[in-house]
């Protein structure tokens, strides 16, 4: 049995970059044998960037990589498995036409005497390793028809069926109930005696406690700590993985938006699984945030109130009058524009000019008897280039062309040329460089002082805390909490700078954002 | 997948076939058509061993190549270029055999698929063209120098051995041909369903980066399934070639799209990640068994052409889910 002090993985020196956004810098990761090695961090610190260089889906521009004492001189996803590495992917790995046991040991086939796949022992198999976790999905279904879940299920059970020298879980227990996550840590465990090396990532500290020897924490790209467990009271972790924000955030004015009359009224509302009976109020001149985990149902209750996710019970009211909103169409007509999360998939179109891309949601409004009215397009372009500062070499440059800042900024701006009361933004800075982030931030407050009701997701933490006038905290679907943001200020530390009293209202935003988690979990355990 | 499981239980598996149609839509349409025909045409002749036999005949070819077309598909891929590949096999075939006599002919044709292969492979996985757009070339570039090579002229072939292994042949009143596509079926619904490649193929047809996540190679897959079915087709044209005792730049013309609807009619889709063999050699004799029919009919060319696409879309647009 390998001692504890030999080193499974020993990444040295890893940069990595893309396009202009450097994600990594000089980064090194140490997991020993036989250990459960935490990694954190906040979003956009570097986590799956370096777990994916690790298992060979990005190549590394700088650093070295030695798994068990050896190079890694090839990366590629074969050569990282053949290594011994393997990991779960939130739903990535999966192939939709395949049944979950055909997923589970793909490439890695059990075979009848003659050679030919034997898919009746990998239904056994599978089955064996989902009784051992105490879940149930059925190895037999095509993995299409399964929901995020079971999917995630699937995934874990891929990773650990691997039998890797090298376990990489990524967030396993967004899937998993309460006593499920107890199941796998006994899994883990048993595994780490053998000697494998896991690598836990998750955003609950409370699991990490629990579950890890040692923890390494990233923040920007960049180390900042790697210590024992023992060392790390959750307090600390927080700290160091919120860190000291860069004033770039910390110096945007929220300024006084007056609150005007409730432009937007959720009571109720629930969507097919998420949202859960959410009641929520965003007034003119107001930016709500919403703050939680991914599958909090945030995204979710963004969609269902812009009309792609149909509502199954409560109401919506816009302008104190309660709005059918059956299709993305209801809710351009009634004034609610979203700014979707997926930019590249549901935000523009990138081989497309900046014109076409600005004026798509609004080609009826400028196209009399169906044709294109082509000078109020470009006027409709060029103004919006000009207020929300885009820089393009023209309208009629294809979006791609555009730095992901901007390219937001089209998505934006072809929202605002709907003319909307009520704007929503999932994730409005997500893949940007931080400079344009602090200008996406403005440019929201404006919105709100021009007379707006903005609802705004977003995973930053420091962002919310900048940009919104109340932050509601939600997990498992349901809103927790709801806040003024004067409220996560200390007012011991009041008169210190911008960017210290920032630090310590993230902090207080996370400790809530946990603290709405677990009081979700118990109630996850009084109904089940 | 559904048909493996559905010989676990007896009524419950039959109760689930039948449940789940719209996917074996092909099978019930086969045997509706066929009762039809054996009814409305038994006077004509239809059921006639020798007419059977006939279907046979003329299905063969496009069973071979819709074979490897349904890995091509699975794969999310698609290869037009198979009719054409097929006429310049039959050329380089005959010619060959000609010059060099049959061994060297046979080796000529299967060259020629295979140079094909590779460069369609090629050009699709290394350079990045799509393949449709690949193949449609090939297409023209593969009619272009069967055309050049011939002289536009039938290139006879006069080895008899050939002849007979190669398409002319039979076994009784069992022709060659029947066995040759029953081998490459058994053979293909194996590899496709049973073995660890056709598993790549159909992951990399039905999730590409999640494919390339669970460490398979994808472009490896979309190569190798690229130079089946151009091999596939160059075998098409040698039985072509050994039938007709010639070869001709004709033969294959507008095969790829019997081949492609006799898959697609099969069950495979043509957005990868699904397919079926035998599914796809019941589709080839299905749309085998139409012209029969239609041509024992009595219609005319024009009408039989207006019926069979009909008859497929028909058949299609039932096995889509709704």
């Amino acid at each position: 049995m390998p001692g504890s002090s030999d080193i499974a993985v020993r990444m040295t020196g890893i940069s990595k970059r893309f396009g202009g956004v450097r994600a990594l810098q000089g980064v090194d990761l140490e997991v020993r044998a036989g250990e459960v090695h935490a990694l954190l961090g906040g979003n956009g610190a570097g986590k799956s960037t370096i777990l994916k260089i690790l298992n060979g889906v990005h190549v590394p521009d700088e650093g070295t990589i030695e798994v068990g004492g050896k190079p890694l001189t090839s990366h590629s996803p074969e050569a990282s498995r053949a290594a011994g590495i393997a990991m779960n992917y939130q739903e990535m790995s999966l192939i939709p036409t395949l049944t979950v046991a055909q997923n589970i040991f793909l490439t890695r086939e059990a075979k009848t005497a003659a050679g030919f796949i034997d898919d009746r022992t990998a239904v056994t198999r599978a089955c064996e390793h989902f009784d051992m976790l105490e879940v149930s999905v059925d190895p037999r279904r095509l993995v299409g028809d399964l929901g995020a879940g079971q999917k995630q299920l699937t995934e874990i059970v891929k990773a650990i069926s691997q039998d890797a020298k090298v376990l990489i879980l990524d967030e396993p227990s967004t899937a998993l109930a309460v006593s499920d996550v107890e199941r796998l840590f006994v899994f883990l465990r048993k595994l780490v005696q053998r000697g494998v090396a896991v690598i836990y990532v998750s955003h609950r500290m409370d699991e990490i406690a629990r579950i890890a020897d040692r923890a390494t924490i990233l923040r920007d790209g960049q180390n900042v700590i790697t210590a024992d467990i023992a060392d790390l009271p959750i307090d600390t972790m927080i700290e160091h993985i919120v860190g000291r924000r860069s004033l770039g955030l910390a110096d945007v004015e929220r300024g006084d938006a007056s609150r005007g009359e409730a432009l937007l009224q959720l009571d109720g509302l629930s969507g097919v699984h998420k949202p859960n009976d959410v009641t929520l109020t965003v007034h003119a001149g107001e930016v709500v945030g919403l703050a939680g985990l991914l599958g909090s149902g945030r995204s979710a209750l963004a969609r269902v109130i812009a009309g792609l996710e149909p509502a199954v019970a409560g109401t919506i009211r816009v302008h104190g009058k309660a709005a059918q909103i059956r299709s993305p169409h209801d809710a351009i007509d009634a004034g609610i524009a979203l700014v979707p999360e997926a930019r590249a998939t549901e935000g523009i179109i990138p081989d497309h000019s900046v014109e076409t891309n600005m004026t798509l949601a609004v080609l009826d409004r400028i196209s009399p008897f169906g044709v294109t009215d082509r000078a109020a397009a470009r006027r409709i372009t060029d103004e919006k280039i000009k207020t929300l500062a885009i820089k393009t070499g023209g309208r009629d440059l294809a979006v791609s062309t555009l730095s992901g800042g901007n390219q937001q900024k089209v998505v934006i701006g072809k929202w605002l040329a709907t003319d909307p009361d009520i704007l929503i933004l999932d994730e409005p800075t997500a893949g940007i460089d931080i400079g344009s982030k602090s200008e996406i931030i403005r440019l929201v407050r404006d919105l709100a002082r021009q007379g707006k009701a903005v609802l705004m997701i977003s995973s930053e933490l420091s962002e919310l805390l900048t940009a919104c006038d109340t932050i509601a905290i939600m997990a498992d679907g349901r809103l927790h909490e709801v806040h003024p943001r004067e409220h996560f200020d200390d007012p011991a530390l009041a008169g210190t700078d911008l960017g210290h009293r920032l630090q310590a209202a993230e902090q207080q935003l996370q400790n809530r954002i946990q603290g709405a988690l677990a009081a979700g979990e118990e109630n996850q355990h009084v109904d089940s | 997948m559904s048909t493996a499981e559905t010989r676990d239980g007896g009524g419950g598996a039959l109760r689930a076939w039948l449940g789940d149609w719209r996917q074996n839509i092909i099978y019930i349409g086969f045997v509706v058509i066929f009762v039809i025909f054996a009814v409305t045409l038994n006077d004509r002749g239809f059921l006639n061993p020798n007419n059977l036999l006939n279907i046979i005949r003329q299905t063969a070819m496009i069973a071979v190549m819709a074979i490897a077309m349904t890995f091509v598909l699975s794969a999310g891929e698609i290869d037009l270029s198979v009719g054409a590949v097929a006429g310049l096999a039959s050329v380089t075939v005959a010619l060959s055999i000609a010059a060099a006599g049959p061994v060297a002919g046979v080796l000529a044709g299967l060259a020629t698929g295979l140079a094909v292969g590779v460069f369609n492979g090629w050009l699709t996985t290394r350079i990045g063209i799509p393949s449709f757009l690949t193949t449609l070339a090939m297409m023209g570039i593969a009619k272009g120098v069967a055309m050049w090579v011939s002289d536009t002229a039938a290139v006879p072939i006069l080895h008899q051995g050939y002849a007979w292994v190669f398409g002319g042949g039979a076994v009784g009143r069992i022709p060659v041909l029947l066995f040759w596509m029953l081998v490459l079926g058994v053979i293909g619904h194996f590899t496709l369903k049973r073995t660890s490649f056709g598993r790549r193929v159909l992951a990399t047809g039905g999730g590409e980066t999640a494919a390339r996540f669970s460490g398979i190679n994808t472009k490896s897959m979309k190569f190798r399934v690229l130079v089946l079915s151009s091999l596939a087709a160059s075998l098409a044209g040698m039985l072509y070639a050994g039938r007709l005792q010639s070869g001709r730049f004709q033969l294959g013309e507008g095969d790829e799209l019997s081949v492609i609807a006799a898959a697609v009619l099969g069950g495979t889709s043509l957005f990868g990640g699904k397919g079926t063999v035998i599914g796809t050699i019941v589709g080839a004799l299905m749309i085998g068994l139409i012209n029969n029919g239609l041509i024992l009919m009595g219609l005319e060319f024009s009408q039989q052409l207006i019926a069979r696409g009909g008859i497929i879309i028909l058949a299609v647009a039932l096995s889509q889910k709704r």
